[in-house]
């Protein structure tokens, strides 16, 4: 029931696919779940679960953005204003038609995704450089709109008050019921993304990332996957924008500007590209690094710097940071965390009797 | 009141044209990387900020006059782009173009948020020893600062033509950029001419820097200017320098067009919103640009 392989003997596809390649993975899931859905929620302090919070919301960003850049293989800088698109949905739904989560919620993807797909059709034509720069462009065109319509961005502060979603006739109040609520999303999204990379779908957006033209010879319709791997993306972006902004309890395109874009790219680049796990890492430390500086610095630093310089501190130190671990990463070790976390278990395979 | 209009339509086109100019200058950075390296900067706006940064501080901390700033910031930025080639871009050669894209974006944020920490967030000023009456041409208003701008725009657009066309150096970048291997083949040290393709691309962003923070200032929205490259060399094609000074004309003059008539109904920003229009509409048309090569792809 616990046993280990010793090496790799998988002589089937099936076998190399399966999702619980030997009976512990079952009970390792089984621990996990118990682990996070019981445990944590009674361990956890208020502003710990905080913190975990954003991880999940986090995680769902980045499995979505992996979906598109480690999958299918292109590229999006502008997937923090399709946050914005359907955290815009959202709120406008919730506040003109009080919209509960499970409508506001799958609208909001959909519309995000209906715009991502848009911004996707130039990948069709052009790819690479000229797709980051037409996802650019679609960033900026989406803020300018916000801004510049009040129809909805909702006046003069481009930001809409939204109530935490109701379960069941109670409010989510306290951050142990929104961390609950927040990781049935995180799970759903974890366990959709992994057995999409196993589907049919996955493996023609794996096709394409590798070689879009013989990709196409072997005759995977490229408009189609290429436009539905554009729309999934976005799909997990709107709904990110969502559950963030139910989160914060208001919607504001602030929080889905540029340097989000590349916050996400950040989590998947570290984490790991084309890898369920990686986007986990990836989000983990991307969330955690600015905290872990802020609680460093202001031990430290406390005693010789005031906290003004600690505000203008803190935000530029976490650009310099993460723009060294995206270059640190891609030219050291282009397969991220997961990659590290990988070595790791294979090393302790056959732990203590390797030869 | 037609003659008026007609007034306003010129001083906006002139000005277009100034700015326009000053955009090619950033422009040509980009495309120099592009076509010797194959590589995509997206840093270039960080690196005019970085440049601004250090001519700013020159002045500021040494009480150095404008010339030796200027010399400063070149200075550095050609180092900047030897030590960026060697340490981050080279270890990517052969990686997919998604890789080097990431890693600029990388180079962005670091840049930025370095340049903050050391130089704080306040604006600097480099101040032209120039005079500062705006020149009047019939209706039109020039402030020295762009016709400065324009200048140094076109007297480096004369060297670097020559550059390309003339010298052993820049006929040797010519066929790197045509054919790695062949270039190899004929002797060429190919990672020679990328460490000075993108040593050229730190003196062209030190020029943009110092002329562009004189205009605007020095502080980190700086490095907004570089998002205008890209409906440049867009336009223009991304491996051309024709395309670079057309596609610069062409944004200067729309953006500023759009800013005069349109701003009005919609409500301010369309200064930053219409060369991406026009950008999308180049993209859906003809991706390659106007003077660019369409890209032929082979398995």
């Amino acid at each position: 029931m616990f046993h280990r392989e010793s090496g790799v003997f998988k002589t089937s596809y099936v076998a190399d696919m399966a999702v619980y390649p030997l009976p512990i993975a079952k009970w390792t899931v089984a621990a996990l779940t118990a682990l996070f859905a019981v445990v944590v929620p009674l361990a956890m302090s208020e502003y710990y679960l905080s913190i975990l919070n954003l991880i999940l919301i986090a995680v769902v960003g980045a499995l979505g953005l992996n979906i598109l850049v480690g999958y299918t293989g292109q590229i999006s800088i502008g997937h923090g204003a399709l946050m914005s698109v359907g955290a815009y949905t959202a709120a406008n739904l919730i506040t003109r038609l009080h919209a509960p989560f499970w409508l506001a919620l799958p609208a909001g993807g959909a519309m995000a995704a209906a715009i991502g797909t848009v911004i996707g059709i130039p990948s069709l034509r052009i790819k690479g450089l000229y797709l980051a720069i037409a996802t650019l462009a679609g960033q900026l065109i989406i803020e300018w709109t916000i801004n510049h319509v009040p129809w909805i961005s909702g006046g003069v502060q481009a930001s809409i008050e939204v109530p935490r979603p109701t379960f069941l006739g109670t409010q989510l109040r306290t951050q142990t019921q929104l961390y609950l609520f927040l990781l049935f999303f995180a799970a759903v999204a974890i366990v959709g993304t992994i057995n999409l990379a196993r589907s049919r779908v996955g493996r023609a957006f794996i096709a394409i990332r590798d070689q879009d033209i013989a990709a196409e010879i072997i005759g995977i319709d490229i408009f189609r996957y290429k436009l539905l791997a554009f729309a999934l993306s976005s799909f997990y972006a709107g709904v990110t924008g969502v559950l963030y902004t139910y989160y914060l309890g208001v919607a504001n395109y602030e929080q889905f500007q540029i340097n989000v874009s590349i916050d996400y790219l950040a989590m998947i680049i570290i984490g790991g590209l084309g890898s369920v796990l990686g986007s986990i890492l990836g989000a983990i430390f991307v969330i955690l690094l600015p905290i872990a500086t802020r609680w460093l610095l202001e031990g430290l630093g406390g005693l010789f710097l005031s906290s003004a310089d600690l505000a203008n501190i803190i935000p530029n130190l976490r650009l310099v940071m993460f723009g060294a671990l995206i270059v640190i990463f891609l030219a050291l070790e282009p397969e991220g965390l997961s990659r590290l976390w990988r070595n790791i278990v294979a090393y302790f395979r056959v732990w203590p009797f390797s030869y | 009141m037609p003659e008026l209009d007609w007034q306003f339509t010129l001083a906006l086109i002139t000005n277009g044209v100034m700015i326009g100019l000053m955009y090619t200058l950033i422009a040509l950075g980009f495309v120099l990387v592009y076509k010797a390296t194959d590589a995509i900067n997206f840093a270039q706006g960080e690196f005019v900020m970085f440049a601004g940064f250090i001519a700013a501080a020159g002045a500021y901390l040494g009480g150095l006059p404008f010339w030796i700033c200027a010399l400063l910031a070149l200075a550095g930025m050609t180092a900047f782009g030897f030590g960026l080639e060697r340490v981050v871009l080279r270890p990517l050669i052969g990686r997919s173009v998604v890789a080097v894209i990431m890693a600029t974006i990388g180079v962005a944020a670091l840049l930025r948020g370095f340049a903050t920490l050391t130089f704080g967030a306040g604006t600097r000023a480099i101040v032209m020893p120039i005079d500062e009456e705006p020149l009047f041409l019939g209706p039109v208003m020039l402030p020295p600062v762009q016709i400065v701008g324009a200048g140094v725009s076109l007297v480096f657009l004369a060297v670097f033509t020559w550059f390309f066309l003339w010298s052993r150096m820049g006929i040797a970048m010519r066929a790197v950029a045509d054919s790695q291997q062949v270039a190899m083949a004929m002797g060429i040290n190919v990672p020679r001419y990328f460490a000075l393709a993108w040593a050229m691309a730190g003196i062209v962003s030190a020029l943009a820097g110092v002329v562009w923070g004189a205009m605007l200032g020095v502080d980190n929205q700086l490095a907004l200017v570089g998002l205008k490259v890209f409906p440049v060399v867009i336009l223009g094609g991304l491996d051309s320098v024709i395309g670079a000074v057309v596609g610069g004309l062409v944004v200067g003059v729309v953006e500023n067009l759009a800013a005069g008539y349109l701003d009005p109904y919609v409500g301010g920003g369309t200064k930053d919103f219409a060369p991406y229009i026009l950008m999308i509409l180049v993209l859906m048309i003809r991706p390659y640009g106007i003077f660019g090569r369409p890209l032929i792809e082979r398995i």
